[in-house]
């Protein structure tokens, strides 16, 4: 489902990040530009060390660009103070990690309302979105488990329901399916899939090609760049049986 | 082995049958000792017969009987640059694509980093289609085991796409 309301939800022109200086300068992200529109799943692909996390970091304001510019939710981030990016981040966009980064005394409803509460939503009002959340990603039944409690799968579903808690604009996920097992890679791939078919915008960093199924785009990146761009055509190539040995 | 492997080596420079085989042993290592001395020369023979190379007798040395110089046509040269822009699965000849980044590096005649793109672009899709048909599959259903046997196979081949990105990344900038 893409919504072609002109303006991207979020822009990058001519990024650069750049670490050291001389002989020692990285170019850790090299003239980039990236536009995702609402709706949209993106999927940034490449090896480890390719710059896609701190693409990732540049593009949700937890770090900043050396040169070039990113627009998200209509604000420009260098003209943001620490504060304000501080804010935007909370309001405009959800964060989702490879190590899931829940608060480990919280329960999993606990951790869902939590950004709700430091963002000033009545506790009543951040219970029942955290509920509902909890729901969607069909966790309702551990909601009052410990993370530890919970299967690494279930951990992330939880920190998806997280990052959404505040309707971001975007959710920037950072390897979702790393730390996951093949059969809990499928619940959270299911899970970005039934969120992309309800019109979140999402842009996934990730060397894990399955993400490719819930993408609209997939970008490769290499040495800090984009070097190759598909698009999701409708359909399947017809080519699975092939593939499976059973014609040739 | 395909005779578009032994076309490719040529596009280099012309060659004696011997030396195309000296190059392919190079380029297989171990896999190339299998390799049947007398195969190169039947290759050449049938892209001699349809005129995909041109075979030129020249004064070779006294203890070598082949004499022959072999030479790309302009129509061998049509088939190589075909032959290196298709992109080939699900009968995936991992020593047929190993060559083929080999010789169109060696001939200056493609970039090995595009041709490993347009690999992975089909991989990718492939990989997708499977993925999501495993997404749509009930856990409980068995068809999801061999779809994400599928899976598995594409993702292995996707990790060995990633080394020749790396090892041909490294021989460029060294250049």
């Amino acid at each position: 489902m893409t919504t072609n309301s002109g303006e991207p939800v979020l822009r990058a022109r001519g990024l650069r990040r750049t670490y050291g200086s001389g002989d020692g300068l990285v170019r850790a992200i090299d003239d980039v530009s990236l536009d995702v529109t609402a709706g949209e799943t993106v999927a940034v692909m490449g090896p480890s060390g390719c710059g896609k996390s701190t693409l990732l970091h540049l593009l949700g304001g937890l770090d900043r660009c050396t040169g070039g510019e990113v627009w998200l939710a209509g604000h420009r981030l260098g003209d943001l103070g620490e504060r304000a990016l501080a804010r935007l981040r909370r309001e405009h966009v959800g964060f989702v990690f490879q190590a899931f980064h829940l608060m480990d005394e919280l329960t999993a409803a606990e951790n869902v309302e939590l950004p709700a509460l430091l963002a000033g939503i009545s506790p009543r009002a951040a219970r029942r979105r955290a509920a509902e959340l909890l729901d969607q990603v069909g966790l309702t039944d551990r909601a009052r488990f410990m993370p530890a409690a919970l299967s690494g799968g279930q951990r992330q579903r939880v920190a998806v329901a997280r990052a959404l808690v505040s309707n971001p604009d975007v959710v920037l996920a950072d390897e979702p399916t790393g730390n996951l097992d093949s059969e809990s890679t499928i619940d959270v791939l299911r899970l970005l899939d039934s969120l992309h078919t309800a019109g979140q915008t999402l842009v996934i960093v990730t060397h894990d090609a399955r993400i490719a199924a819930t993408a609209d785009r997939l970008i490769s990146m290499r040495d800090g760049a984009f070097v190759d761009e598909t698009r999701r055509t409708g359909g399947t190539s017809g080519s699975l049986s092939a593939l499976a040995g059973l014609e040739n | 082995m395909r005779q578009e492997v032994v076309l490719a080596l040529l596009a280099k420079e012309p060659s004696h049958g011997y030396e195309l085989r000296g190059r392919l042993r190079q380029a297989l290592g171990p896999l190339g000792e299998t390799m049947n001395d007398g195969q190169i020369y039947v290759i050449l023979s049938r892209l001699e017969k349809a005129g995909l190379v041109a075979a030129e007798e020249s004064a070779g040395l006294p203890d070598r009987p082949d004499r022959k110089v072999y030479e790309l046509t302009a129509d061998g040269q049509e088939r190589v640059a075909g032959w290196l822009t298709e992109v080939s699965w699900p009968k995936p000849d991992l020593a047929e694509f190993h060559l083929k980044l080999i010789a169109a590096a060696a001939a200056g005649l493609a970039d090995p980093l595009a041709i490993v793109d347009a690999q992975r672009r089909e991989l990718l899709r492939r990989l997708r289609d499977a993925q999501r048909a495993a997404l749509t599959e009930s856990e409980s259903s068995a068809a999801g085991l061999l779809l994400e046997g599928i899976v598995l196979r594409l993702q292995a081949d996707l990790r060995w796409l990633e080394a020749c990105e790396r090892t041909w990344t490294g021989r460029r900038s060294k250049r």
